[in-house]
Formats: structure tokens, C-alpha cells, sequence
């Protein structure tokens, strides 16, 4: 097929309009993943969580440059909050890198969330595969970052980094909940402001009471400086990026990469189900007017939700759930 | 099966910084529903049409203030047809005196818009004239 | 209390007496508008009375010109002894061009110059690098070298004339040309006076003039001024400007806390970074605002912004010289008012405009001209916007008296609020660990988009209205002659500028740049060193992309 020969030999075009017809749910574009996912599964995926104003766009920028500089090419997909009132965007991440636009050994590409909860677009998952299969050595996907219920990079990145910043709201104690758990390294940016120590205790303390790694990777916690002072900044970042390195060797050391891969298969195969079966079942009781009815039922109290659950599996799917 | 969403990338070419106009359409454009990728100043035009690439855009909305759109703005046509994008429409819009306005449709923008337009002239005419890729 | 017992009970009862008219008035006829508000949107009362300054304290808040806080104006004679100087901002093409407008400006009655640099110049390009293509000479006079500013300032008295640049991150190297063109035509330092805008925080905030990170971009600006103390005492080494952070779509309120927050950030730079003592300085600071079309907001606004400055210098920073209260400032009328429909309605907001400056106590002022909206201004639109300076001077009458609205009920009330809502920013901003930590969170900047947004949606729902574009409309249009920079410009002063480089001496060169950058690493003062690299024709962009190499680029974060 022609599309995905033009993307595995890296067509900027050919890719980001694939990408956009994965994002608006075409079905050819679905059918284009089929030809290219057995070319997939050579890209290290990164995935960049934290809070809104945590400088991972910034952080971003620093680290592309780190990967050109050895030759890695770089795809980077950035994924910004869709206006629930609107249904439009502003996607402006890619204002921090934009003087990566002209190498052609860097991809970037902005997607909205179109309603996706978990930090991320639906069409991310495949996005990945479009950048993967186009060649790139390194991918890296940046989320919302609207909060704490950013887990769903876990379902897509091998690495992944939490940007927190001291004194703004990011103590322990509000983030708690996920997004801790998943991170492989930490990163304390703007470090130079007030806070930075406490933040840093509070992180150790937490990595104290863990008694078991995978792997033996105890989360690192790196500071990095103000990104308006280019000396510090780059070094800290040199350091960011030599971790980044270190975990993936540790992955694929302790054989943890394969478990991280299947995570995703999982996830993926879920999806699919849902695409091929529940969401075509669900489309047909709506179209058809049994939906209605069905919940006619509910509110006479004639039936309840399961009992009419069995009668479409039964209907539909032979009975067997 | 989810709509087509029009994308659209508000950039600003050339050395001027004043961005009070393109930030206002930026905001108005996501308003509008619209996805909207927003490059920031001081853009090269090569950047400008690199980035409208990769990013699959419908539109490309040029502001440029300083006087420079009579090279600026040809400029990003010119290097979109080179990449076999001439299928992005291209507008522009800043302080364009009447005189080069034909000048800059004869070079390949769609639009030009001067001051004084309103942000609904805009939005009705990108609803009118875009097509969404597809 | 401002006003004697009794005049308040008096005012009290006369009041109840006007409200229930109104009340009843209202019954039958509804106003004009359900609510009034200036063009920030600040909602205005019907009507303003005693008891509207009630508790102002006469010697503390109010005073007289010439004293403390200087609310009334810093000279004691106001503009009865001295006008402000009529200076307009020009420049366009090469420096050859923009000398003969200079030359034509000063014979027409024009007081002091004032340079507007081309785009590449302005971001510390020279002609011929790639990123300039196209600008060249369109919005302002293109500046390379040594040789394009002695060119410049052909036929200028330097030692009687002062000039105004307005030029940021290159700053630096632009006050070397000067002073080296100075001493070149045996005028020593002391002796030349001027101002260099020299002012970054307003760039990361508005205007997005940008190149070093912020922090040595403020360094670079202390570097100025201690040399000015030093050196060239005539200089006005900062031009703290609010014109950009209105233009950029702020209201007249964040103009003035933001531009005032901005002036406390260089003086508390300097105080640390240099040791001076803040009188030895302080004089020589000048501010720059905006005039926009709200007569009243703006008079309020400039008053405001002398009590406050005086307030900040006295009891913030301890200064004794009275010369350190003085808040003295340029003003501009407001570009962003202007229409491109209707141009000659532009003529009429620049007069009212200009004169809402003067009644503020401006100590300069530019006058737009009817065409700014589309070009730099043509020979018969500066004169217009030039002769409209002098009808105010000389035949409105409005010099009569030194700052007729005081005492105003409205005036002063406007005034208060504006000065305790610009108090409050400041706190905030204070808060926020200084005006560096602000932009760097992107504070101003997201308070100015938000403000330009709304103010946009007024002037689309008419809520808010401009004459020509959402109200009296007409399809006909208005021609005027605009002026055009012919693309000639570029390709000679490229050709210039290649010839220069063959015949300079490149030794001589290097050496500069290599102490140049040795200065910079040692955080020595770069002035004196600038100087010694223009006088060997180190290009303006040499001595920039040394800045870039020492200090990074900065990139503009683009919030919206």
C-alpha cells in the first residue's frame, strides 16, 4: 500500500496526514495501521507528565537537542486540552521548539484531547506507530498536564518522567494519587526557586517506603535550574537525559521492557475489541430504537439494567458475554 | 465516525514581535472550534511552512505588522509548493496597504485581510472557503 | 479630611435631593447606556462629589507642583516655564533618508529627535543576515555600523539637540554609535543628552523585541546606567515604557502598575548589582506612556503614576534628592485607537489624545499622524500630527495654568482608584518574588491578553465603539498618500555594509569582540567596550551575537 511505504520511508507529509486521519477516525486510516504495525517496536517511547506550567515543553525542547547532537532522529507528539465548551484548541506547545522545525530528523506534532480523559488523545497510540514505524529512534509524548489523572502514559511510554515544580501546589500530598506510582524519573524543575528541598525531601521520604523496584530502578530525582540560565540548565539537563538513557538499559536488562510492551498490546487489543464490537452493538440498539426502549423499561421498572444486558448478549452475541 | 476537525496555524514571519492581533485570532479561532497551532513570533518563513507541514494544517493564517509581508508572505506559498503542500491555504493579514493587496493574491494567498476586519468577517470567511482535507 | 464637616452635610442633603430626581428622571427615560465605562472598562459613576475624596489628605495626596507627591507636576511653573518638547518618532530607509526627514523636522519647529530603528536593527541583525530579508529600512532607518550613524547624525549639533532611540536589546551597541560619533566630532560625553528606551521587561511582557534571557538583559540595562552616572550625565539611560504594554491590548491600570512594577525591578537591579546609591541615579530615569482616547482615564492615569513614583522613591527606596521623586515622562498617542477606515478621524483622536497628555504634565510628546495605521508616515501626515502640538501650545490655552483639573471631583477620584488598583498589582507582583519571576510565570502577559480579548469582543458586539468601523460606517474610501520604501534600500545597504567589511581592519576587529566577550564573562560593565568595537566598525549584530553566545537566546514563550 502506498501510504505506508511513504511513511516507513519517513514522508513528512504522508505521516502527519495519516496521523490527522487516525485522530478524526477515519476507518482507511485504521486499515493503514494494520500494514504498518508489524514495523513498529523499535522507537524508545518517553512519555512527559506533570502540571500545567511545569516547563516540560521547555524541558522537551532541551532534550531533542541532546538526541540530534548524537544523531538520533526524534518524533515528538504533544497533546493539549480540547475546549469542552467550543470543541476547539489551542495547541502551542510546539511554540518551545520550534527551532527543531526545519531538522528533518525531528517530527513534532500538536493533537487535541477531542474529549479523551487519562491526559492524552485517543489517536495517541497510534500516533506512536505512525513515528515508529517512520523510522524515529526516540519518541516523546508530552500530556495535558491538567492534573492527576495523567496514568494513561503509562499504557504508551517506556520511559517516563514527572515534572514537578517546587511551590506550586505539587506537594506530595495533592499528587499522590497515580502519578507518583508511575514515574521512572523525577524532575524537580525551576529548582532554583523556594521549596525546592522540601519538595525534594518529600519525594525521598516517599521513595524510602517503597521496599521493592522493578528492576532494582529506584526513580532518580533530578533538579534542574532555571531555564533562563543557559549554563546550569544545560548541565542538568545533560544529567536528565544520561538517566533517561540509564533506565531504558535497565529495561531491557531486566527483561522489564517486554512487560511494558505487553501492557500496551493489552490496552490496545481492549480498544479494538470495543472499536470491532461494542461500539458498532451500541451504535446498532440506538439506531434500531432499542436503546429507548430499553431504558422505557428501566424508568417503568419493568426491568433492570443486567436483566436486559443478558437479553442483548443473548440477542446479539449468541448468549456467550 | 468523529467530524473533521479544521486545523489551522496562526503564525507570525519576520522580525516584528507585535502578536496582540494574532493572539486574539488564536483565541477566537479555538473559539470558533477550530484546532488551532500557534507558532509564536519571529518565525522564518521556512519554519513557518515546515511546521504547517507536520502539522497537517487547512489554513495557514500569516500576521505580519513590519512592512515585510511583500517577501514574507509569497515566501511561505513558495516553500509550501515546494513540499508538495500547495493544498494548505494560505491568508495573511497585518498592515497591508490597498496597493499590495492584488500583489499578494497574484503570489497565492486566499485572503488578505487589513485593519479594521472583524473576527466574524474572519471566521465566516475561513467557514466559507476552507475545505477540510479528507 | 479634605472637605469641612458641615460642606459634606451640605452636599449630603443636596445629593438625596439629585438622586430622587435622577429617580424619577429614569422612570420615564432610561439613559443612554445601562452602564458607562472608560474604554479599560472601568465602570464610571454618574456623577462624582465631595464625598468622592472625602478622605484625601490635601498636603499628603494632593500638594502643590513642585512638591510632594508631586501629583500637580515636578516644575513649580508647570508648562507656563517650560512647554514639553514636540518630538517625533521618525526613521525609514537608509540613514541618508532618514537624516534629511531629521533635517526637515528641525527647521519645521521640531525640539528633539527621536529615531525609529528598522526591524533587523531593532533585533540586533545586521542587514545581510538571513533572518532581516525583507525588513530592511520599512519601519525605521537601518543601522549596521559606525559609518551608517555618523551618516545619521550628518549636520546634527549633538551638544544642543537631544535624541531619542528607541532600540532595546542592542541598546548597548546603538549608545556606543552615539557616543562614539560624539567624540568623533570633538563633543565630549558630557555634553550630549538623550534617551535610549533600553527597557526589556517591557519587551518580554508586550512587545516581544527579544534576545537574552532576562536576567542579563536586565544586567546589560544596569551596565547602561552606571556608565551613564558616570559619563554621560544628560543621559536618560532607561525609558521605562508603558506605550508598548498598552498597545499590546492592556487597560490603563495594568499600564500603570506594570510599567511603574517594571521601574522598581531596574532600580532594585542596580542598587544591588552596581552599589550606586539611588540618588546618584534615580534623576535620570524617565518613563514613556501611552495617551489613549479615554480623556479623562489617561489625565488620571499620568497623575497617578507621578504620586506613585514619588511615593516608591521616597519610601520604598529611601531616596533624599528630590530630583529621585520625579516621575518625568514621554508620552505617544495611542497607535491601537487609530482606524485604517476613515483616516482623517485619526487626526481628531491624536488632538484629543495629545491633549489628555498635556493636561497630564507630559514632559514630551509624539503625535501619531493619520497614516500610522498603514505605514510609516508620509512628509504631509507628520506635519499635520506636528502642527496639532503646536495648536495646543500655542492657541488652546490649556498652558494657562499649571494642571487645571486638580481639585476635580471626577479627576481626583479617578485618580485614587487608579493609583490603589496599580498599588494592588505591585503587591501582587512583589509577592510573586519581583517582575523577572512574574514574566517568567507569565503573569503580565496572560492579564494583558486577557484585557486585549475582551476589549476586542466589545469593538466585534459594538458594545465598546470606533467611529468608521462599527458605527458610521461608510463604504467609501478615503485615499491618502502613503509613503513606500523601495526595495532598492536593502540591496544598497547590504552592498554598503560588505564593502565596509572588506576595507575594516578584521584584527582589530576580532581583538574587540574577544574583550568584548571577556567583559561579559567577568560581568565587567560592556559600555566602555562597546565603544572601543563601533569605533573599529564592529557591525551592530557582532557585538549582539556575542550577547547570544555569553548570555543565550531567549524565545519567546508565547503565552495567549
Amino acid at each position: 500500500m502506498k501510504i505506508t511505504k511513504k511513511v516507513m520511508e519517513g514522508n513528512v507529509r504522508a505521516a502527519s496526514r495519516l496521523i490527522r486521519n487516525l485522530e478524526d477516525d477515519i476507518p482507511e486510516a485504521r486499515s493503514t495501521i494494520k500494514h504498518i504495525f508489524p514495523h513498529t517496536g523499535k522507537a524508545h517511547v518517553i512519555g512527559v507528565t506533570g502540571s500545567p506550567g511545569a516547563g516540560k515543553s521547555t524541558l522537551i525542547d532541551s532534550v531533542i537537542k541532546m538526541y540530534r547532537e548524537r544523531n538520533r532522529t526524534v518524533g515528538v507528539l504533544l497533546v493539549d486540552p480540547t475546549s469542552p465548551f467550543t470543541g476547539g484548541a489551542i495547541l502551542g506547545d510546539r511554540v518551545r521548539m520550534q527551532r527543531h522545525t526545519e531538522d528533518t530528523g525531528v517530527f513534532v506534532r500538536s493533537l487535541a484531547t477531542r474529549g479523551a480523559l487519562g491526559g492524552l488523545s485517543k489517536a495517541v497510540g497510534d500516533a506512536i506507530h505512525v513515528l515508529d514505524a517512520m523510522g524515529k529512534d526516540i519518541i516523546i509524548v508530552e500530556t495535558v498536564g491538567t492534573g492527576q489523572q495523567e496514568v494513561e502514559i503509562i499504557n504508551h511510554a517506556h520511559t517516563i518522567l514527572v515534572v514537578l515544580v517546587p511551590g506550586m501546589g505539587d506537594d506530595i500530598q495533592a499528587i499522590k494519587a497515580g502519578i507518583l506510582e508511575i514515574a521512572d524519573v523525577f524532575v524537580i524543575n525551576k529548582a532554583d526557586r523556594d521549596g525546592t528541598g522540601k519538595l525534594y525531601r518529600e519525594l525521598m521520604n516517599m521513595l524510602n517506603m517503597v521496599k521493592d523496584f522493578p528492576g532494582g530502578w529506584r526513580p532518580p530525582i533530578i533538579r534542574i535550574e532555571n531555564a533562563f540560565e543557559p549554563g546550569p540548565f544545560g548541565k542538568s539537563v545533560g544529567e536528565l537525559f544520561s538517566k533517561i538513557t540509564e533506565h531504558y538499559h535497565n529495561l531491557i536488562e531486566n527483561d522489564l521492557l517486554g512487560s511494558r510492551i505487553r501492557r500496551k498490546r493489552l490496552m490496545e487489543l481492549n480498544e479494538a475489541l470495543r472499536a470491532y464490537i461494542l461500539e458498532p452493538l451500541m451504535k446498532k440498539l440506538v439506531e434500531t430504537g432499542e436503546m429507548e426502549r430499553m431504558v422505557d423499561k428501566l424508568m417503568r421498572r419493568e426491568a433492570d439494567p443486567y436483566t436486559l444486558a443478558e437479553g442483548v448478549t443473548k440477542k446479539y452475541l449468541n448468549g456467550t458475554p | 465516525m468523529a467530524e473533521r476537525k479544521l486545523r489551522i496555524m496562526v503564525a507570525k514571519p519576520g522580525l516584528d514581535g507585535h502578536d496582540r492581533g494574532a493572539r486574539i485570532l488564536a483565541r477566537c479561532f479555538r473559539d470558533a472550534g477550530y484546532e488551532v497551532i500557534y507558532t509564536g513570533c519571529h518565525q522564518t518563513p521556512e519554519q513557518v511552512a515546515a511546521a504547517a507541514i507536520q502539522e497537517d494544517v487547512d489554513c495557514v493564517g500569516l500576521s505580519c505588522l513590519s512592512g515585510a509581508h511583500r517577501f514574507l508572505f509569497p515566501a511561505v506559498v513558495e516553500l509550501l509548493k515546494e513540499q508538495g503542500a500547495d493544498d494548505i491555504t494560505v491568508i495573511g493579514g497585518g498592515i497591508i496597504p490597498a496597493a499590495d493587496i492584488q500583489f499578494l493574491y497574484d503570489a497565492g494567498l486566499k485572503g488578505v485581510f487589513t485593519p479594521g476586519i472583524t473576527l466574524e468577517d474572519i471566521i465566516k470567511w475561513i467557514n466559507e472557503n476552507i475545505s477540510l482535507k479528507g | 479630611m479634605y472637605f469641612a464637616k458641615e460642606m459634606l452635610e451640605q452636599s449630603s442633603t443636596l445629593r438625596k435631593k439629585w438622586e430622587d430626581e435622577v429617580k424619577r428622571g429614569l422612570e420615564k427615560r432610561a439613559e443612554l447606556k445601562e452602564r458607562f465605562s472608560t474604554v479599560s472598562d472601568l465602570e464610571i459613576n454618574r456623577l462624582y462629589g465631595p464625598e468622592d475624596i472625602k478622605d484625601m489628605d490635601f498636603e499628603k495626596d494632593i500638594s502643590y507642583p513642585g512638591q510632594f507627591p508631586y501629583l500637580r507636576g515636578n516644575q513649580v511653573t508647570g508648562h507656563r516655564g517650560r512647554l514639553w518638547t514636540f518630538r517625533m518618532f521618525s526613521g525609514f530607509g537608509t540613514a541618508k533618508d532618514t537624516n534629511e526627514r531629521w533635517h526637515q523636522l528641525l527647521k519645521a519647529g521640531q525640539t528633539g529627535l527621536s529615531t525609529a530603528f528598522d526591524f533587523p536593527t531593532l533585533m540586533g541583525y545586521d542587514t545581510d543576515d538571513p533572518k532581516a530579508r525583507g525588513e530592511c529600512g520599512k519601519c525605521g532607518v537601518a543601522i549596521d555600523t559606525l559609518e551608517d550613524f555618523m551618516q545619521l547624525v550628518e549636520g546634527i549639533p549633538m551638544d544642543q539637540i537631544t535624541t531619542s532611540m528607541t532600540i532595546n536589546p542592542p541598546a548597548t551597541a546603538l549608545w556606543a554609535m552615539y557616543c562614539a560619533a560624539a567624540e568623533i566630532k570633538g563633543i565630549p560625553l558630557s555634553k550630549i543628552g538623550g534617551t535610549i528606551q533600553n527597557d526589556m521587561l517591557k519587551e518580554f511582557i508586550a512587545q516581544k523585541t527579544l534576545m537574552c534571557p532576562p536576567k542579563p538583559s536586565v544586567k546589560l540595562i544596569s551596565d547602561t546606567v552606571e556608565f551613564g552616572t558616570k559619563h554621560v550625565p544628560r543621559w536618560n539611560t532607561i525609558s521605562i515604557s508603558g506605550y508598548h504594554i498598552r498597545e499590546a491590548g492592556s487597560t490603563a491600570v495594568q499600564e500603570l502598575a506594570f510599567t511603574l512594577r517594571d521601574g522598581m525591578e531596574y532600580v532594585e537591579d542596580v542598587l544591588e548589582r552596581k552599589g550606586l546609591d539611588i540618588d546618584e541615579f534615580a534623576p535620570r530615569l524617565s518613563f514613556f506612556f501611552n495617551a489613549h482616547i479615554d480623556f479623562f482615564e489617561e489625565i488620571a492615569k499620568m497623575r497617578a503614576a507621578r504620586r506613585i513614583w514619588a511615593k516608591a522613591m521616597r519610601d520604598r527606596y529611601k531616596a533624599k534628592d528630590e530630583r529621585s521623586w520625579w516621575m518625568r515622562f514621554h508620552t505617544q498617542t495611542a497607535g491601537c485607537s487609530l482606524t485604517a477606515q476613515q483616516p482623517y478621524n485619526n487626526v481628531v483622536r491624536t488632538a484629543t489624545e495629545a491633549l489628555s497628555a498635556v493636561l497630564g504634565g507630559t514632559q514630551s510628546l509624539h503625535t501619531n499622524s493619520l497614516d500610522e495605521v498603514w505605514c510609516l508616515p508620509s512628509d504631509f501626515a507628520v506635519d499635520i500630527a506636528l502642527k496639532t502640538q503646536q495648536v495646543i501650545a500655542e492657541e488652546t490655552g490649556v498652558t494657562n495654568t499649571i494642571d487645571p483639573l486638580a481639585g476635580s471631583y471626577y479627576v481626583e477620584a479617578l485618580t485614587n482608584q487608579m493609583e490603589e488598583e496599580a498599588w494592588d498589582y505591585i503587591h501582587r507582583i512583589d509577592d510573586m518574588g519581583g517582575m523577572v519571576a512574574a514574566i517568567e510565570k507569565g503573569f503580565p502577559q496572560m492579564e494583558i491578553a486577557d484585557a486585549a480579548y475582551k476589549f476586542q469582543h466589545q469593538i466585534d458586539s459594538a458594545e465598546k465603539i470606533m467611529i468608521g468601523v462599527n458605527k458610521y460606517v461608510t463604504d467609501e474610501v478615503q485615499e491618502i498618500p502613503l509613503l513606500e520604501i523601495e526595495d532598492r534600500v536593502e540591496t544598497e545597504q547590504i552592498e554598503r555594509l560588505n564593502a565596509l567589511r572588506r576595507k575594516r581592519d578584521s584584527k582589530a576587529v576580532k581583538r574587540c569582540l574577544d574583550d568584548l566577550k571577556n567583559a561579559c564573562k567577568k560581568e565587567e560593565n560592556v559600555m566602555p567596550f562597546c565603544i572601543e568595537a563601533v569605533k573599529n566598525l564592529v557591525s551592530m549584530q557582532e557585538i549582539c551575537d556575542v550577547y547570544r553566545e555569553v548570555y543565550g537566546e531567549f524565545q519567546d514563550p508565547a503565552m495567549y
